[in-house]
């Protein structure tokens, strides 16, 4: 049995105004149907940090996480604002693609195309418009560098991406999302997939990223979020309870719900 | 009885129903190319066959069967894929989209005579197009399009729902997103739906009896102007294909070796549509190498 935690006291820190921000959400909610999975979730994402999402399963982190890229537009509603580069991109009349140009997603599992490795970034590159060959290839093995997977595949680029292994797969994935040259960067449990070597991979990839891009990350592993993260939010049952530096949150967490999520005396 | 005897006895039972159609399936296979082979021969396949008995070669029917096929594809293969990807991916789940799958599944049970007699009502009288191979194309896409719609959307919608977010989070739209990365995945399995379907329509005969006729007069294959009438390639001219003249033959055939006739138009014509079958097979296979760049 979960233990009846209050609502009301939450712990969300805000940033001065001299902190450059790379995305912010404000009274952020989403609904499915009349399931209210996200209530007033107001965070504000440092640029050129990885920000660590953490909460027992259910408690809303994907559910945010698609909102922002507007990857929940189709089945759910999402109200409030999500300001990016001072623009409400929480509103009917935004170009989405372009956004998604700009925020881009990594999923829990990895979903390579069924193409080769080379195509698998290309294609989205192409449909942008780049023709030039010798941009894509640059593009190609930049990203791939990016992601920590040049050397392993750098023989096999026109071979099926499907014949890489889990962990590469999710790197390649990574290197298309990173392609695209986004500014922000959303990753669902990356590594959830993943063998422990494979994650340690991943997780120094992002951390190497955090230099050019902002990350977000959902993760359901504690260890990890301390390991990469800069800043972690704890989410619980579609609210978000508090939110803090991480070295903070799991050393002096702020309120009994973050502190027994953390301690794992949870529920 | 333990678990092991009963699976035992289960997979002996299936085993036993799979080799009764097995069996089933050689004896006919085996029945119509014994009887039929040994009176195919080369100017058998190419010779034309004398109107009013049916005596003689089978070059034209055979010729009309393929042309007929080709235009019956070209017309529905496009119709069916905007109808499949609208129903997989556009398609709200709403009254009007159950209403055009309840349509559809009508249209697929309708009985192949039916089909060619409203071509025949429609086409040949009302518009007097006349019994002609336009006229059968139409008819058979009629009886086409169904299961071509159903079986595009069922490729389209058995591809992991990952592969199409994973397009739309790169800012692909959701045209580029489904023509690009669906479809590819989807094409084998929608190329064997259409090679399979291409031998139905090959052996279709009932639809065709009313709609591209019983006659196959005799073309000019050195005109390939499709506007001359004495062109093969010519849609308005009746065209008696290889499944209605095996009919025509049996029922109506005034010659003497009428069922040798026949025999052998049955075993090209199962021959043509096991090629279709096997044909579907590698092309399937290729394709999906060729478009996920495996070996
Ligand atoms: N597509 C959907 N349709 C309806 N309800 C959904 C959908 N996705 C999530 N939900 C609901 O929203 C709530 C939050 O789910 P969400 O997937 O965001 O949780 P999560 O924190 O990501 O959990 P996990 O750690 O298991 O991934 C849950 O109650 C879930 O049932
Ligand atoms: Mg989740």
């Amino acid at each position: 049995m979960l233990k009846d935690y209050s609502f009301d006291q939450t712990a969300v820190q805000t940033f001065d105004d001299h902190v450059a921000l790379a995305l912010k959400t404000e009274d952020l909610q989403v609904y499915y149907g009349n399931n209210h999975a996200m209530h007033d979730a107001n965070l504000a994402f440092p640029k050129n940090q990885i920000t660590a999402l953490i909460g027992a399963s259910g408690s809303g982190k994907s559910t945010y996480l698609r909102s922002l890229n507007r990857m929940n537009d189709t089945i759910a509603t999402v109200t409030g604002k999500i300001w990016y580069h001072g623009v409400d991109i929480n509103q009917p009349d935004v170009n989405i693609y372009e956004i998604r140009r700009h925020i881009g997603m990594v999923f829990q599992r990895p979903n390579p195309f069924a193409k080769s490795i080379r195509e698998n970034i290309i294609y989205a590159l192409r449909a942008t418009g780049i023709k030039d060959k010798k941009v894509l290839n640059q593009r190609v093995e930049q990203s791939l560098k990016g992601a920590a997977l040049w050397d392993e595949v750098k023989d096999t680029l026109d071979k099926s991406a499907l014949a890489l292994s889990g962990g590469q797969q999710q790197r390649l994935c990574i290197a298309r999302s990173i392609a695209m040259e986004p500014d922000v960067l959303l990753l669902d449990e990356p590594c959830s997939a993943l063998d422990p070597i494979s994650t340690v991979k991943v997780e120094e990839t992002l951390l190497e990223l955090q230099k050019k891009y902002t990350i977000i990350i959902v993760t359901h592993n504690m260890q990890q979020a301390a390991r990469i993260s800069s800043q972690c939010a704890f989410f619980h049952l579609g609210h978000v309870m508090e939110y803090a530096p991480t070295a903070t949150m799991f050393s002096t967490p702020k309120i009994q719900v973050t502190q027994d999520y953390v301690s794992g005396s949870f529920g | 009885m333990n678990a092991k005897r009963k699976d035992l006895l289960a997979t002996i039972i299936i085993d036993v129903i799979v080799a009764t159609v097995v069996g089933i399936l050689v004896f006919l296979l085996a029945y119509i190319l014994i009887s039929g082979l040994p009176h195919v021969s080369w100017s058998f396949l190419t010779g034309s066959a004398d109107s009013f008995s049916g005596a003689g070669g089978i070059g034209v029917q055979l010729f009309n069967s393929f042309y007929l096929l080709i235009l019956t594809m070209l017309i529905s293969i496009p119709i069916s894929l905007g109808a499949g990807i609208y129903l997989a991916e556009y398609a709200k789940d709403n009254w009007r989209t159950r209403l055009i799958r309840s349509a559809i599944e009508v249209l697929s049970s309708l009985p192949s005579v039916v089909v060619g007699l409203f071509g025949f009502l429609l086409f040949v009288v009302k518009f007097k197009i006349g019994f002609s191979v336009i006229s059968g194309a139409i008819a058979l896409t009629f009886f086409n399009l169904p299961l071509l719609t159903r079986n595009i959307e069922e490729s389209l919608s058995a591809v992991s729902r990952s592969q199409r977010e994973a397009g739309l989070s790169l800012g692909l739209s959701k045209w580029k997103t489904e023509i690009g990365i669906i479809l590819p995945v989807a094409l084998p399995g929608i190329v064997t739906g259409v090679v399979l379907s291409a031998g139905r329509v090959f052996g279709e005969a009932a639809a065709l009896i009313y709609t591209a006729g019983q006659s196959a007069p005799v073309t000019n294959f050195a005109d390939w102007n499709p506007m001359d009438a004495a062109s093969p390639l010519n849609p308005l001219r009746p065209a008696e294909t290889l499944a209605v003249h095996i009919w025509k033959v049996n029922t109506e055939g005034l010659a003497s070796n009428a069922a040798q006739l026949s025999a052998a138009a049955s075993a090209v014509l199962i021959i043509a549509v096991l090629l279709f079958n096997l044909f579907a097979r590698v092309l399937g296979n290729y394709l999906y190498r060729r478009v996920t760049a495996s070996k």
